[in-house]
């Protein structure tokens, strides 16, 4: 009986270029539960979210609600089927008020054709009721609002949606403590209008707290759904990991050098907590930690790209201090950032100008860029990184994902840093040329550098890193070596997600 | 093999746009010949065209460096009506005649004004070059009209003749007897000496590229170790220095300060760079592409002043030009954009 479940997924399967974002998936959402959805990073959670909520059309399977098949074709319609969400980063318009937000896009008029803003303040003065918001003016202005309460406002105009299910995404990430409870509440009183929530969260107690059910996705796999009573920590945290490492990381045994770099208490208000730890020539130091932990923040401020609030910073025993990244790259580091398009490459630029951004003074005979030399080192770089493209002169944006990543990695290569900081370095790019950059690290390693590797894939932090430091909310939670017995998938999951390693 | 055969068509499309401009200014000069017989293609009249196109040409070099940075400088028009103003100013009330000295300062007091621009755009944070360049036009308008008291300074006879020299003087070129130019203008000659100056720069240094990198990507930039903050506001001091130098050539052309002919100088230099293949959305343009651009709009000109067509119809003409080509530039920018994504596929 279909009927029994207020929105239904089955066999959906939702491919890009290159990848399977999700296979056969399958999820049943009964009207009034709560339910819970987890998984690692990368999981396919936002996939299936922006399935449900009509952003991308999925290539095959059925989305059912209230057991009448639906096939809509942009998110308008999925609003009109009963499916809302709100957004982790809120849709909220901060200089329009309350009223206009909770109504936008859709046209309530009068019988003069004008906005009928009485029965519309009225609306929402309804649904904040409901919500125990009667405290808010739907006439304010939605900047003014608390974070909280512009969340409630979201939620408000769900509820004027006639909203049978409502998606939260992780939706206590940015709220603090008061706001939480506020917000399971409100979820609760949701619940009993018989209105079914699904729960995105990185908050295990949470789930526990709140849900009915939950799922389990993994590499855009459904894996499991169940009662969360029939559920415990470490059997969810294996459900998401489960999977074995396949041999495709080709470590070499090396040996630790001296300390590089050094760093004390590096705080930056609400984004990094005293964090503290130590990086050695030869020898990849891992960050795990899931999405928004700290890591990429961490890296930022090390190498000035952002200013820490208070701490130290030494390299080789000197302390530092930088204003910007270009005193950081002249004391010998290199920041592979994780958006490459967006903070690593000039895309409008060809390989070659790509290539040499980060020391390009260096190239000078006299006051004139020397082209020789410059076509010398590209194309020596070329053909070590193996980076396929016509010429030097082929403009970035015209390789592809993984040739792009060669191309900054080249860039670093050329400035000839002591530390090297790869952030997410095989994001997005295939099988073969992500072994091609462990390649490179390797070689590096060879030399004598340090590096330090944020990735989100325990896999490659299990396969590539000599010692890992754990974070979660701008806080190191655990520092693993490759020796300890806590080096395991597992453990490393739930230093990430709060929980403590015995 | 989808993806070379999509870069060939981009290339196509890459091709045809780059000679775009060259094809316009061919058709427009046989339109032209035909229509004005014996008055567009005479020697006096081409010279004409160079002249009136020398001004355009240097505002338009310091314009290009800012649109390839992703800004814009509406300034400059009203600080070469300054850097004119200033000869007239020092000549008039203080009796300087020396060109020594009033060339130098006029440029130094539009450089100054440029390095105003490119300070307040990037250590004042404020949101675009728009905001800053658009009320330091006014400023500098004021600052004009304030040293002049409101007046006309006229420079015939005055004894600044070497100062007015560059705007004003022209040659005959003449190879084993055979007159190829007559009255050729020297500030075309400086334009040409002043673009050769600039392609060097723009390709064969490393600040010329960091300004490419800066307008195709300010972030990647600046975590590449390129000072962002600083390669703007050099921008913008070379914006103002060329809008110095066009002064000091206007100041010879025209004969006169008079603060209120700075009308078209802004639009016209963003149009030439338009024209000439630069973009909106920063990290392209080429210096030659812009002096195509500015041969264009001052053929167009040219040939609507021999219709004995007004100020009047060359507005609406020279305006619907530029909607034009900044349509050019939006529907090349959907298509790379378009092959871009089919070329990730």
């Amino acid at each position: 009986m279909p009927e029994q479940y207020v929105v239904e997924l089955k066999h959906v399967t939702k491919k890009f270029p290159g990848v399977v974002a999700m296979r056969d998936m399958h999820i049943q959402i009964k009207p009034g539960e709560i339910h819970g959805l987890v998984g690692e990073n990368g999981a396919g959670k936002s996939t299936l979210i922006k399935v449900l909520t009509g952003v991308y059309v999925p290539e095959e399977g059925e989305i059912y609600v209230d057991g009448k098949r639906h096939i809509y074709k942009n998110p308008v319609q999925a609003v009109e089927a009963g499916i809302a969400c709100v957004y982790q980063e809120l849709n909220i318009v901060k200089m329009l008020s309350v009223v206009d937000n909770v109504f936008m896009g859709r046209k309530i008029t009068n019988k003069f054709g004008l906005l009928d803003y009485g029965y519309m303040h009225q609306e929402t003065q309804k649904a904040l009721a409901a919500l125990g918001q009667t405290g808010i003016d739907t006439r304010m202005e939605c900047g003014k609002l608390g974070v909280g309460q512009q969340q409630m406002v979201e939620i408000a105009k769900a509820i004027t949606q006639n909203a049978k299910l409502i998606i939260m995404d992780e939706p206590t990430s940015s709220l603090g403590e008061q706001e939480v409870k506020q917000l399971m509440d409100t979820v609760r009183v949701l619940k009993d209008r018989g209105i079914a929530i699904l729960f995105v969260s990185h908050k295990l107690e949470e789930l526990f707290e709140l849900c009915d059910r939950v799922t389990v996705m993994r590499d855009g796999e459904h894996i499991l759904t169940r009662n969360i009573a029939d559920m415990n920590e470490d059997l969810l945290i294996e459900a998401m990991v489960g999977r074995t490492l396949d041999n495709q990381y080709p470590k070499i045994p090396t040996t630790r050098g001296e300390q590089i770099l050094k760093v004390e208490n590096l705080s930056q208000i609400g984004v990094l907590k005293d964090v503290s730890f130590e990086a050695y020539a030869g020898e990849i130091l891992a960050f795990a930690g899931l999405v928004g932990a700290g890591r990429t923040e961490t890296m930022r401020a090390i190498f000035g790209a952002e200013k820490p609030d208070s701490g130290k910073i030494f390299i080789k025993g000197q302390e530092v201090h930088f204003k910007n990244p270009g005193q950081a790259i002249r004391s010998g580091m290199a920041f592979l950032t994780e958006d490459r398009k967006g903070q690593g490459l000039v895309l409008s630029e060809s390989v070659k100008v790509n290539l040499i951004m980060a020391n390009m003074k260096q190239y000078r005979k006299g006051p004139l860029l020397n082209h020789g030399h410059i076509k010398e080192i590209s194309q020596k770089n070329v053909s070590t990184l193996r980076i396929k493209t016509p010429t030097i002169e082929e403009v970035v944006v015209q390789l592809s994902g993984g040739n792009q990543q060669k191309v900054v990695i080249g860039k670093w290569i050329n400035s000839d840093a002591d530390i090297y900081m790869f952030d997410e370095p095989t994001r997005g790019i295939d099988v073969g040329a992500k072994i091609e950059v462990y390649n490179v690290m390797n070689s590096l390693l060879k030399e004598g550098k340090c590096i330090i590797m944020v990735s989100s894939e325990l896999p490659e932090v299990l396969g590539m890193a000599d010692r890992v430091i754990v974070m979660r909310e701008g806080r190191v939670m655990a520092e693993i070596p490759r020796e300890s017995p806590h080096f395991n998938q597992n453990d490393i999951m739930k230093a990430a997600w709060g929980g403590e390693i015995q | 093999m989808t993806t070379t055969a999509i870069k060939r068509k981009s290339n196509m499309g890459d091709f045809i746009m780059r000679i775009a401009p060259l094809t316009v200014l061919a058709i427009l000069y046989i339109l032209f010949s035909i229509m004005h017989p014996g008055r567009f293609m005479t020697m006096a009249n081409q010279m004409n065209v160079l002249k009136q196109t020398a001004v355009n040409c240097l505002i338009g070099s310091g314009m290009l460096l800012a649109l390839i940075t992703a800004g814009i400088d509406l300034s400059v028009g009203y600080n070469a009506i300054l850097a004119t103003c200033t000869i007239g100013v020092l000549m008039q009330n203080f009796s300087i005649t020396s060109a020594w000295v009033l060339i130098p300062m006029a440029l130094l007091v539009s450089t100054f004004a440029g390095f105003v621009n490119g300070t307040l755009l990037t250590r004042l944070d404020l949101p675009h070059p728009f905001v800053s360049t658009l009320g330091m036009k006014n400023v500098l308008w004021g600052v004009a009209l304030l040293i002049t008291s409101s007046r006309t300074i006229g420079f015939t006879n005055k004894g600044i003749d070497s100062t007015l020299w560059i705007g004003r003087a022209t040659f005959d070129v003449n190879i084993f007897g055979f007159k190829l130019f007559t009255g050729f203008p020297v500030s075309f000659i400086l334009v040409l000496v002043v673009y050769i100056f600039f392609h060097v720069f723009l390709n064969h240094t490393a600040l010329g590229r960091q300004i490419y990198c800066v307008g195709g990507n300010p972030e990647a930039a600046r975590l590449s170790g390129i000072r962002s903050k600083d390669v703007l506001t050099v921008v913008y001091t070379i914006s103002g220095l060329m809008a110095g130098i066009a002064g000091v050539v206007l100041a010879g052309r025209l004969n006169t300060a008079n603060t209120a002919s700075a009308a078209t100088y802004d639009t016209d230099a963003i149009a030439a760079c338009i024209i000439g293949g630069a973009s909106f959305r920063g990290g392209k343009g080429t210096i030659w592409g812009t002096l195509l651009g500015a041969l264009l709009i001052s053929t167009i000109r040219n040939g609507l002043n021999l219709f004995s067509a007004g100020n009047d119809i060359q507005y609406i003409v020279i305006g619907s030009v530029i909607i034009l080509a900044v349509t050019i530039d939006v529907t090349r920018n959907k298509l790379e954009a378009r092959a871009r994504k089919l070329a990730t596929v």
